[in-house]
């Protein structure tokens, strides 16, 4: 158990190194650089001192060839210097950590909708035993996930702030500024999990120890929750698991939707204004929740199924 | 239908005859006219139409026939277990004071369990694979209160412990995967008897268990019924098992009951056409029916087609914690096969039958040992070698219904050998394909169907001509006729044997399932974990097995009690 762990947090710094270098090499490929891009902001006319632009050029490394830019940020990357945003001028750790409380809340509470309200459907739909209803239930997802989050955020803006003004349209503003974003986000990740977890029911109900349960009296309700949820659910936490990495995603689009500070809004900025170390900064972050979502999911599936068994070598073995 | 005596008439009456010694006098469970259909995309499709069925309190009621005759079907129907698609057209099912066929759902959950228990056919996915083996048994007894939350514990080790599987309590705290599927099974069993019922429905109780261990849990069954007087209705395929233990038969064929009564009497006078031609071809109960060998071995002098010497196959286990494992799951195993005979390898699962047969396919590599094809060592065989072997060794699957590729004409399953190897031209292959279609006794109107449209035996036919196609020296038979009904494995055994006098083609043959090898088998290899045991024609190790291992295997065979006390021979074969 603990070499397996040991090993997966191994495997998590080269997914951690990997982000980094393939964030780094994208942004090297784009034209133009930072500082170009930050002096011409700075002034009405394009017409800059080039002698001020090589300055800064050689204050940032810029000069350097690209390989020894990229040791240098690497370098500095793992002693935990992301140095500072070309952009601002401030720690990139520290504009990342400004933001981020921001981003945990809008995209746990999306989260905790998600899970709640998709696997509420998906047990509901497979329930029931009204036809019509388990149809109309089990069409939602698929149009859940398939219109864009952009869309549903200005569709919920404009219902909810604008007509019926409940919450606010824009901005941070506690509880009621997180309603809106927070379902804008959950819509397409509970769908998600819906999806997976009806069917992973579905097949679950069809399995011969249900009609064990069956036959020894067991409710409809007791069949459903306490013998084939347990057993639907490993697939739809496989997809919980991915959908985190959706989620901060997602929060670019959302935090931008409606005009709220983020992690998300200081990527699209980054990223606009081709601050590498910002980008960088971000990246290696949005990776770090990825893995240690998948590796918290992972250690969780042996309590949830016996069967799986954590093994240092050769990943799950099968009895 | 009706011919006289023991013939289901549609009431009871068959019920009272002398030997009823039950101080009895109404079945516990009575069926009348009862008709079940399920639903499927073409309309409904009934599975049991108008059956009369009667258990009596104590007795065990065995239903047999083949695959798609409606007895699991009904057996489900007692208590409304079936598929979300089926439904009880018309009849009732009596039991004590209740119809169980108008109940509803919450009185039909009361009965369920408590007084009628089920268990069911696959030990293997018949437990919930994340719950613990106590907290399965207990649930019977918190659902019909018969046990607080404190007290249901213990209880299910004691109800654990009665049906027969060993440290109960320690079993209790692990996962249906850690048991083997006797074990499981012996749970189900459990499961079934914890709420003393009055009925036990069980559906193929050991179809999917080994056959020793099919023996020693259906004695547990019985014995525990016996002590609680409870009645047992049998589902099976099995008449040897059928016969065993059964007081009273029910022979059903396509939804319909053809013929009823006391087991005894009608295994010795079976009355339906149907009735007879499924004892005709249960091995099982045939003893009279051995084949004698065709053709007496070719002489001595010329080399044999295979040869094995110590061969030796070793597994590497999954590392647990200390040192790496290894599984020998064949070991030391020698054996030699000479043209046009049949050696049969037996043994239970996990004896290394088919890992053996895999060797000699050099579908797997040896750890250790010789392997002589035709005089040739081709142990480390390498390409061009491997894949001339290929040619001259063939292999038939076990399952008909996973073995051939479903989007494959039957012309393209049967000729692809041929293409493989390029032999001939498109014109030459087709034609034979039809020449072989022929040689399996199927139409030529075959060749265009696909897969899906054919039953399990014909689709085994199609198996045996592919594997034909190359005119090969020896075929590998891995379990060829488990999966297939009865009387439907008569035929494709015969089939076997006459295309082994017509070609002189050598079968390596693998089976667990000794009645089948003792009509199609010159020599028999017994195994067990991993190494043969015994050796020796059929006859020889039939009449006077040596090892006791042969001796348990052969004490296994279920019809063995029938075919023992019945004075009455069973006449000869039926149509093949």
């Amino acid at each position: 158990m603990r070499r397996y762990v040991i090993k997966r947090l191994a495997q998590a710094v080269g997914v951690l190194w990997a982000a980094y270098t393939v964030s780094f090499l994208v942004l090297d490929f784009l034209p133009g650089d930072p500082v170009t891009a930050m002096a011409s902001a700075g002034m009405d006319s394009g017409q800059v001192d080039p002698a001020q632009l090589a300055a800064l050029r050689h204050e940032y490394g810029f000069d350097k060839p690209v390989l020894a830019q990229y040791a240098d940020y690497l370098g500095r990357a793992v002693r935990g210097d992301f140095g500072d945003a070309i952009s601002t001028g401030r720690p990139v750790a520290s504009t990342v950590a400004d933001a981020l409380p921001q981003t945990l809340q809008l995209t746990g509470t999306a989260l905790l909708l998600a899970v709640v309200f998709g696997a509420g459907l998906a047990v509901v739909a497979t329930y029931t035993s009204q036809r019509w209803l388990r149809q109309f239930l089990l069409s939602l997802p698929p149009l859940g996930v398939s219109v864009p989050t952009f869309w549903v955020g200005l569709l919920l803006v404009e219902t909810f702030s604008f007509r019926l003004e409940w919450f606010p349209a824009f901005g941070n503003d506690g509880f009621q500024g997180l309603v809106l974003p927070a379902v804008t986000l959950a819509i397409p990740t509970g769908a998600q999990v819906a999806q997976v977890l009806a069917k992973s029911l579905l097949t679950a109900l069809d399995q011969a120890y249900v009609e064990t349960a069956r036959a020894k009296g067991a409710g409809r309700w007791r069949v459903h929750l306490r013998h084939a949820l347990r057993n639907a659910s490993l697939p739809a936490l496989t997809v919980v698991g991915l959908l985190v990495g959706q989620l901060v995603a997602g929060s670019v689009v959302v935090e931008t939707v409606f005009s709220r500070d983020g992690l998300g809004r200081v990527t699209a900025a980054a990223v606009t204004s081709q601050d590498i170390p910002l980008v960088q900064g971000v990246v290696v972050f949005g990776a770090l929740i990825f893995v240690a979502t998948n590796l918290l999911v992972d250690l969780v599936y042996p309590l949830l199924d016996p069967r799986i068994v954590v093994a240092s070598d050769r990943g799950a073995s099968f009895a | 239908m009706t011919t006289h005596g023991h013939e289901n008439g549609g009431d009871s009456d068959d019920g009272g005859n002398g030997e009823m010694t039950d101080d009895v006098t109404a079945p516990l469970l009575e069926i009348r006219g009862l008709s079940v259909s399920y639903r499927t995309r073409g309309g409904a499709v009934p599975a049991v139409r108008g059956v009369d069925l009667d258990v009596w309190p104590g007795q065990v009621t065995a239903v047999v026939g083949e695959s798609g005759s409606g007895k699991s079907t009904t057996a489900h129907a007692v208590t409304r277990l079936l598929a979300a698609n089926g439904t009880i057209d018309a009849g009732t099912v009596r039991f004590g004071r209740h119809d169980l066929a108008t109940l509803s759902e919450p009185e039909l959950r009361a009965v369920r369990g408590a007084q009628i228990g089920l268990v069911p056919q696959d030990p293997t996915v018949s437990l919930n694979p994340v719950k613990r083996i106590g907290e399965q048994v207990a649930e019977v007894l918190r659902i019909h209160g018969l046990a607080t939350r404190r007290t249901a514990a213990a209880e299910a080790v004691a109800v654990l412990d009665r049906a027969g599987l060993p440290d109960a309590a320690v079993r209790a705290r692990q996962y249906p995967h850690e048991l083997s599927g006797g074990m499981r099974q012996r749970v189900l069993i459990a499961i079934a008897i914890a709420a003393k019922p009055r009925l036990i429905v069980a559906d193929e109780p050991t179809s999917a268990l080994d056959v020793t261990v099919q023996r020693v849990i259906l004695d547990h069954l019985q014995h525990l019924t016996e002590e609680l007087g409870t009645a047992i209705l049998l589902v099976t395929h099995d008449l040897g098992v059928a016969a065993d233990r059964s007081q009273r038969l029910v022979v059903m064929e396509q939804g319909r009951v053809v013929e009823a009564g006391e087991t005894r009497a009608v295994l010795a006078d079976p009355q339906h056409e149907y009735t007879r031609r499924l004892l005709a071809s249960a091995p099982s109960l045939t003893t009279a029916r051995t084949r004698t060998p065709v053709s007496a071995a070719p002489a001595e002098e010329t080399t044999p087609l295979v040869e094995v010497r110590n061969l030796v196959k070793e597994f590497r286990l999954p590392r647990t914690g200390g040192e790496a494992r290894t599984l020998r799951a064949v070991d030391d195993v020698g054996f030699t096969l000479r043209r046009g005979q049949t050696l049969a390898l037996v043994g239970e699962s996990g004896s290394g039958k088919s890992t053996t047969a895999r060797l000699v396919l050099r579908l797997t590599e040896p750890t250790a040992g010789q392997l002589l094809f035709d005089g040739t060592d081709v142990t480390a065989a390498k390409g061009a070698q491997v894949r001339q072997l290929r040619r001259r060794a063939q292999l038939i699957y076990q399952n008909p219904y996973a073995s051939l590729d479903p989007r494959f004409s039957i012309a393209e399953v049967i000729t692809e050998p041929l293409r493989a190897f390029k032999v001939g031209d498109r014109a030459s292959r087709l034609a034979r394909a039809g020449e072989l279609l022929d040689r399996v006794a199927l139409p030529a109107a075959t060749l265009e169907r696909r897969p899906a449209e054919l039953s399990g035996g014909q689709r085994q036919r199609v198996a045996i001509a592919r594997a034909l196609a190359l005119s090969p020296d020896l075929v590998v038979c891995d379990e060829p006729v488990s999966a297939l009904d009865v009387s439907v494995q008569a035929q494709v055994l015969d089939l076997l044997a006459e295309l082994q006098a017509d070609t002189g083609v050598a079968y390596l043959f693998i089976s667990h399932d000794l009645a089948v090898v003792r009509q199609i088998a010159h020599q028999v290899a017994v195994m067990r974990a991993g190494r043969v045991v015994e050796t020796g024609p059929p006859e020889e190790l039939f009449s006077a097995p040596r090892h006791e291992y042969t001796r348990e295997l052969l004490a296994a065979i279920s019809g063995g009690r029938f075919a023992d006390a019945a004075a009455a021979p069973i006449t000869s074969r039926g149509p093949a």
